[in-house]
């Protein structure tokens, strides 16, 4: 084999995170090499649902998420395009006692992060989205959040970090990957290439990279069960959740609605996914029950794609416990597209400066590391 | 009119209604038939503005003769048969 | 051993009939209301047509296919007007709508025979009121008794071209014109001295020769420019460009098109069969071996759905599938049968890519429609749009294939999911960014395959 390509940063990984990063990193004049396994986008950041949300976020996700908010309204001078983000706001509904209660104690979390929400009970919720059915009983809306057009995002990133300079290769699966001499060696798609900093944006994949380095963490193939009706008249501004998450929807102004809730089937060694008719027929249900209007509409086409869920749902972010110069931004647990921008600019600080002004508290890969046995030398002394 | 009834047309006559109007088909007609043979030129519009649709394949494929039938929800016209009484709508 | 077998065409019902002589009380799921397929569709009760004035030449198979569906119909779990809507792997589960109700069966093996759908190359104003399929022209006036309009022009290529306008013609229909886009030295070049099946190559002849004898515009090697017309009034004229190179205007108020068919293999492709590009058929067919197995265990093939091959083809086709499946199972299969079956598929597949050569998918056509073209018509998508979409310097960069491209324009994402406008998307998009139409991929199949209403939805378990 050749010499490697030499660089300053490797990313593995070409989903909005690491798309971004790269983006970031060729921005400030880094010499960056992307591997992506595939097309960028193609898993969790081009199947997901485009909910751009900040509301009901874990705390430890906040700070990033209002960063990322600041830069999802820069897109289109970002980028060129604002990928279809639209500030509808984002309604969450409760559907019983428990549910609105859980509302009620997020609005202090929300306040004490400077997330703006409004607390409507049932009659005020019917006045202000006359489409709601009865089985929404309170709601707590988000007026900065909205959605997103989830298959435009990573092209997009990818596209502006190449004009930057920025070196992307689809295709390209990481076949080895090593750290020796303070640099990390990495080879795919037949080339090597080497780097004193790695970033892991591999999604549900960044499990593997971080074993390779004496971090397996336990990470999960997260498969959300999606699909989208045929366009009708445009009535549901609002991206719609609820509380306990089991069913979320939201209609882009062409008419469809785009519905998410369960869980489909994937295997990641293939990588292959899909949904399953039966949770399809329940989200159905679920849906028609916030939304009777689509009792009389039939659905289109669903989808999956793959994403890393993590045992706390909230993701790896951060410097490796083992390996100098190595970051992990994986394991999304299946609400990273609004993450995705911010992300690339906190790993580009990281990996450039050493550190970074966003908070990642929480975040850190040493959660799921077991405390190391001591050195068997150590011991004897 | 757009369809022409050519052969076979010797069957009892049906009545269903269109958008509240209401119309005459023949036992036996598709709703496709019975709308673009009797008063209706179209089944439905395109919802991107580019115009009045009337089916294309008529073997269920397409689904670009969607009209909506009371009680049964989105239905292709061509692969439904248009029953007496039916309440069917173009949207 | 629970056994389904989807479709009831040509070759559903052949593959029925082996089943049930095995022993088996297949489940039998055809979206039609009395099966028949699409070349052999009943029209309705109450309807009076004989044979012979519904299907012609075909009149004896006809009957013959229609005699044995009725008489298998109670000796099997038949499910007329059954959408088969997706396909589980484990458990294998075939997930229906049947009278606006979902529901699902576990199955062990399954026969797909889900047939195959017109090929149509979009052209300006093919979305206007009066523009049908050549198959659907057929349909109308099979199973309805009426014709597409009251001065039809029928334009593609393929056999179906011929035997469409000259059933029109018997019907009593006023033809505008048969415009056949291949010329006639190709086709002429591809038949000639390939009598492998010198009945169907007879008949064509004879519906050619039928059509100019009663004085209809017959004209061959054309190029089809527009369609014509406006909104509710829908097609005006057809304007199109002859051999010599003339452009031509032709007033009709009804067109039917087509270029040959392509499988429905949408349940195939959600079963997990692989899918190849077939360059003789230029088309995306699922793998299978001669008999119709797949890769997929439990899974088989048969009939226009696994690869074109017509009716005759289809009927046999389902016969061996069924055997297959009954080897597999270590069922007693009939070995004689098989390979009487199998040398006569053989024969007709020569045939068949003799006919392929002679009726060539137009791809240059499709290629090159104007930028202002609906592409897709589902969603509304302009040839112009899938080109930008191929471009570099685009907002997303270039899409290299034509799932990415649909991610970027939204076309195929629409109703038929890509069934009608896929191919053509395709060629498109190849001939944009200099590549072969099998580098450029195809549509992925996404469940449901067709619409699936809210209201098929069983009732959820829990309250909200």
């Amino acid at each position: 084999m050749t010499a490697p390509v030499e660089a300053d940063v490797l990313i593995i990984g070409g989903g909005g995170a690491g798309c971004s990063a790269a983006l970031h990193l060729a921005r400030r004049g880094a010499r960056v090499v992307l591997l992506e396994r595939g097309l960028v986008g193609s898993q969790a950041s081009g199947a997901n649902y485009g909910g751009v949300r900040q509301q009901g976020r874990h705390p430890a996700e906040l700070p990033i998420a209002r960063r990322s908010h600041e830069i999802w309204r820069r897109l289109p001078e970002l980028l060129g395009t604002g990928c279809e983000f639209v500030q509808t706001g984002h309604l969450k509904l409760a559907r019983n006692e428990a549910e609105a209660a859980e509302l009620v104690a997020y609005l202090d979390v929300a306040a004490s992060h400077d997330l703006r929400l409004e607390f409507l009970d049932g009659a005020a919720l019917r006045r202000r989205f006359p489409w709601l059915g009865p089985a929404a009983i309170a709601g707590s809306f988000a007026p900065e959040d909205g959605s997103a057009n989830p298959r435009l995002l990573s092209p997009a990133l990818a596209r502006a970090a190449r004009q930057a300079g920025a070196t992307l290769l689809e295709q390209a699966a990481v076949t080895a990957c090593q750290h020796e001499g303070g640099r990390f060696v990495v080879e795919a798609g037949g080339r090597r290439f080497r780097a004193e900093r790695l970033l892991n944006t591999a999604g549900f994949w960044g499990g593997q990279v971080a074993a390779w380095f004496g971090e397996a963490v336990p990470v999960r193939p997260h498969t959300p069960n999606m699909m989208v009706t045929e366009p009708i008249p445009y009535v549901i501004e609002p991206n719609v959740g609820v509380a306990g998450g089991n069913v979320y929807l939201r209609q882009i102004p062409r008419g469809n609605v785009i519905i998410g809730g369960g869980h489909g089937m994937g295997d990641p060694a293939v990588p292959m996914s899909r949904p399953l008719a039966q949770v399809t027929l329940q989200a159905m249900r679920r849906a028609a029950a916030l939304v009777p209007a689509l009792e009389g509409v039939s659905v289109i086409r669903s989808w999956s794609g793959i994403d890393g869920m993590m045992p706390d749902k909230i993701p790896v972010v951060g410097p490796s416990g083992t390996t100098p110069g190595l970051f992990h931004a994986f394991g999304f647990s299946g609400h990273g597209f609004q993450l995705g921008p911010a992300i690339g600019a906190i790993l580009c600080e990281l990996a450039l400066d050493g550190r970074t002004e966003t908070p990642l508290e929480g975040l850190s890969i040493r959660r799921f590391l077991a405390p190391r046995p001591m050195p068997a030398g150590a011991a004897m002394t | 009119m757009r369809l022409v009834r050519l052969v076979d047309q010797d069957r009892p006559a049906i009545r269903f209604v269109l958008e509240g109007q209401d119309c005459s088909a023949r036992a036996g007609d598709t709703l496709l038939t019975a709308i673009l043979a009797g008063e209706g030129s179209f089944l439905r519009c395109s919802e991107f503005g580019d115009g009045p649709r009337a089916g294309f394949c008529l073997m269920g494929a397409c689904q670009d003769c969607r009209v909506v039938v009371e009680g049964l929800g989105p239905v292709r016209a061509c692969a439904t048969e248009c029953a007496p009484g039916m309440v069917v709508r173009r949207a | 051993m629970r056994v389904a077998v989807v479709g009831a065409g040509p070759a559903g019902v052949r593959a029925v009939e082996q089943l049930v002589r095995a022993g088996l009380r297949p489940l039998w799921l055809d979206e039609a209301p009395d099966g028949g397929g699409r070349i052999y569709q009943r029209p309705p009760a109450g309807f009076t047509r004989g044979a012979r004035a519904l299907y012609g030449l075909e009149a004896a198979k006809a009957t013959a296919l229609h005699a044995t569906l009725d008489a298998l119909k109670p000796v099997t779990d038949w499910r007329p007007g059954t959408l088969v809507w997706d396909i589980g792997a484990d458990p294998r589960q075939l997930h229906t709508l049947r009278e606006g109700r979902a529901a699902a069966q576990d199955v062990d093996a399954a026969i797909l025979c889900t047939g195959a759908m017109d090929r149509v190359v979009p052209l300006p104003g093919w979305t206007l009121p009066g523009v049908t399929t050549l198959g659907g022209a057929q349909i109308a006036l099979k199973a309805q008794g009426c014709a597409i309009g009251r001065c039809v022009a029928f334009l593609g290529s393929g056999p179906l071209l011929w035997l469409v306008a000259y059933q029109y013609m018997k019907a009593g229909a006023t033809i505008a014109a048969v415009l056949d886009t291949t010329p006639f030295a190709t086709k002429a070049q591809a038949l000639a001295g390939l009598p492998h099946d010198p009945a169907t190559l007879a008949k064509g002849l004879y519906y050619v020769a039928r059509l100019r004898a009663a004085g209809i515009l017959v004209a061959e090697g054309v190029t089809p420019l527009a369609i014509e017309g406006e909104g509710e009034r829908g097609v005006t004229a057809l304007h199109w460009r002859d051999a010599a190179g003339r452009e031509r205007w032709l007033d009709c108020d009804a067109l039917g098109l087509g270029w040959g068919v392509r499988p429905e293999l949408q349940l195939a492709d959600l079963a997990g069969v692989p899918i190849r590009f077939d360059p003789v058929q230029h088309n995306w067919v699922p793998e299978r071996d001669a008999m119709g197995r797949t890769s997929v265990r439990g899974i088989y093939l048969a009939g226009d759905g696994a690869g074109i091959g017509g009716a005759d083809v289809a009927e046999m086709a389902g016969a061996c599938a069924a055997q297959a499946l009954l080897a597999d199972a270590g069922l007693p299969a009939d070995a004689a049968l098989v390979r009487r079956l199998q040398a006569r598929l053989r024969r007709q597949a020569r045939f068949r890519a003799a006919l392929e050569r002679a009726f060539p998918f137009p791809a240059q056509l499709a290629a090159s429609m104007p930028d202002e073209t609906i592409l897709c018509r589902c969603e509304r998508v302009t040839a112009g749009e899938l080109r930008a979409a191929a471009e570099p310097e685009g907002p997303q960069g270039a899409a290299p294939e034509v799932n990415r491209a649909k991610a970027f324009t939204r076309i195929g994402m629409g109703r038929c999911q890509g069934r009608v406008c896929g191919m053509a998307a395709a060629e498109v998009l190849a001939a944009r960014l200099g590549c072969g139409v099998a580098e450029i991929g195809r549509l992925r199949g996404q469940a449901p395959v067709k619409p699936l209403p809210f209201i098929a939805a069983p009732e959820a378990e829990e309250a909200a």
